[in-house]
């Protein structure tokens, strides 16, 4: 159920180059699953900025986001006791279940990995513990390899330029990996390679998709995406879509 | 507290504010937020004879004060409309639906309100003569007043209730073509759609939305919309709905000031969810703030 309400920061730190994680109180009672989003006004911007959200409890949520425009370079600036106005509650997310008794592992590219992190939580205390792939372009963009690895999970760390962990692409980790079941977050042309690669392997999987929105709860049909079954909307279908519906241009 | 209702063609209305269509879907997807049958109305998502994708993403973009978008009519087409949407939308409201008709040529304009006169939901059928975002679709009609006329006086032939004509603010004179509109015998007009606007991304030199021109909405096109109602109630007897960046009670009460005998919010629903009922809630507030009885009582004083 989606609900707007207002979250005090707590908390607005870098945690890697141009990445910020921002914890907010406030309620939480509409998060549902992980992999869901909120949306957020900021003062002096018309549209809502959509951020996934990273991990949340009875108190508050933690945002992880990046500084891609005007509207998250203000986030970056606030601090602790301001306010946000938000929409929380928004989007599907991932289906836990699906996974259960699958060797199973998450992959995700740039700021497309803090929804996977509430993900590897919820699998663990399923009863499933997943491998996880991150992949960013350098090691200064590096985050939260520590934190999964903290849960129990074994990271494999995939840079670019090769500055950390494995050279090259997530794939060139996922290549030698045998799994039965995925989940992934990240850019677009990330998740068509995962998906193919997967498709290989036999694997079938839930992939989190990113458009620009105009509301984020089905309005406006601004973020439409073609699927096997007809056109979908992103913000409320999605962002998760299984691996057997997607369609990639 | 001060009258807040109205009409439009003999429909008596609680309040003078409807969402407008495209920022409000089929409507029963808000009732996840509040009640709708608090609104005045609802314009229901834009129709076709045919189901539609609409426009490639990115079809969203942001502006200082508005938003420009490149949807493009997605919409699964007029049978499946009828079938799938309005009785879920009945299903939890009972107030004023108006469908929202768009097509490619005068027969599909034809095709596409038949049905939504022969089905019971919509009360009000509003013609989109005015959409900016189709390749050789409404854009042509709405920018000349002679087919503007055309696809009225076709559409009223064949139909028995009442017709609303939604025009385009990208034509030199909106007068005439309001007039041309009422002559060949429109029962309403609704306007401004969308002006045509454009975002180019500084570091890449290319347009942000997928087809580069495309709609552009939102409080900051509120004067442009306000002068045309003017402009238009000037010249015309029958009920206009002025929408363009209405975000709050104020914005209502300049524009019924205007002649408008109610108004669309549109952008502003994409923005806030809550924003049709909190401006509902407000106006009779404002109103007596400003010593005003009765909307009725304050249309179209600007022009006195």
């Amino acid at each position: 159920m989606t609900k707007n309400a207002i979250y005090t920061i707590e908390t607005n730190q870098p945690i890697a180059n141009d990445v910020f994680a921002m914890r907010l109180a406030g309620p939480t009672g509409a998060l549902v699953a992980p992999g869901q989003f909120v949306n957020i006004l900021l003062n002096g911007f018309y549209l809502r900025r959509p951020i996934s959200v990273c991990d949340w409890d009875e108190a508050g949520m933690l945002l992880i986001y990046k500084i891609l425009g005007k509207g998250t370079a203000q986030m970056a600036t606030m601090q602790p006791g301001q306010t946000l106005n938000l929409l929380t509650g928004l989007g599907n997310g991932f289906t836990v279940s699906a996974a259960t008794g699958k060797p199973t592992v998450l992959v995700g590219g740039g700021v497309g990995v803090p929804p996977l992190f509430s993900l590897a939580k919820q699998l663990i205390t399923a009863g499933n513990i997943p491998e996880v792939v991150l992949g960013f372009r350098s090691s200064g963009d590096v985050f939260y390899a520590e934190e999964f690895a903290k849960l129990g999970c074994k990271v494999h760390l995939a840079t670019e330029d090769g500055t950390a962990g494995t050279k090259g692409f997530v794939t060139t980790a996922l290549q030698d990996m045998a799994y039965d079941y995925y989940y992934t977050c990240g850019p677009n042309a990330m998740l068509q390679a995962v998906h193919a690669l997967s498709a290989q392997k036999g694997a079938a999987g839930q992939l989190s998709f990113e458009e620009r929105m105009g509301c984020g709860f089905g309005a406006c049909m601004g973020c439409s995406c073609h699927t096997q079954v007809g056109p979908k909307r992103v913000c409320v279908d999605g962002p998760v879509f299984t691996s057997e519906e997607v369609v990639f241009a | 507290m001060p009258d807040i209702s109205t009409t439009l063609s003999g429909i008596p209305l609680p309040n003078p504010v409807i969402p407008a269509s495209g920022t409000f879907g089929f409507g029963y997807e808000m009732a996840s937020w509040y009640d709708i049958n608090v609104l005045g109305g609802i314009a229901l998502k834009g129709t076709t004879q045919n189901a539609r994708f609409g426009n490639p993403t990115p079809r969203i973009a942001e502006c200082a004060s508005g938003m420009l978008n490149a949807v493009g009519l997605q919409n699964p087409g007029v049978e499946a409309v009828i079938a799938e949407e309005l009785p879920k939308l009945r299903r939890v409201y009972s107030g004023l639906a108006i469908a929202n008709i768009s097509g490619f040529g005068i027969e599909e304009y034809v095709y596409t309100a038949k049905k939504f006169d022969e089905d019971d939901t919509a009360a009000i059928l509003e013609v989109n003569v005015s959409c900016p975002n189709v390749q050789h679709g409404g854009m042509a009609f709405g920018t000349s007043p002679g087919a503007a006329a055309a696809v009225t006086a076709a559409v009223k032939k064949e139909v028995k209730k009442p017709v609303y004509i939604k025009l385009s603010p990208n034509v030199t004179d909106i007068a005439e073509v309001a007039l041309a509109c009422e002559e060949a015998g429109a029962d309403g007009l609704v306007l401004i759609n969308t002006l045509l606007g454009m975002r180019i991304h500084p570091r890449t030199g290319k347009p942000i939305v997928s087809i580069g021109s495309c709609g552009f909405s939102g409080p900051a096109i509120k004067p442009v919309a306000l002068r045309m109602v003017y402009d238009v109630c000037k010249v015309v007897n029958i009920p206009v709905i002025g929408v363009g960046g209405i975000a709050t009670a104020d914005d209502v009460l300049e524009f019924v000031s205007a002649g408008a005998s109610a108004v669309q919010v549109g952008s502003q629903n994409l923005v806030d969810p809550f924003a049709c009922p909190k401006i509902i809630e407000e106006l009779p507030k404002v109103m007596q703030q400003y010593g005003i009885t009765s909307l009725n009582s304050i249309k179209g004083r600007a022009h006195t």
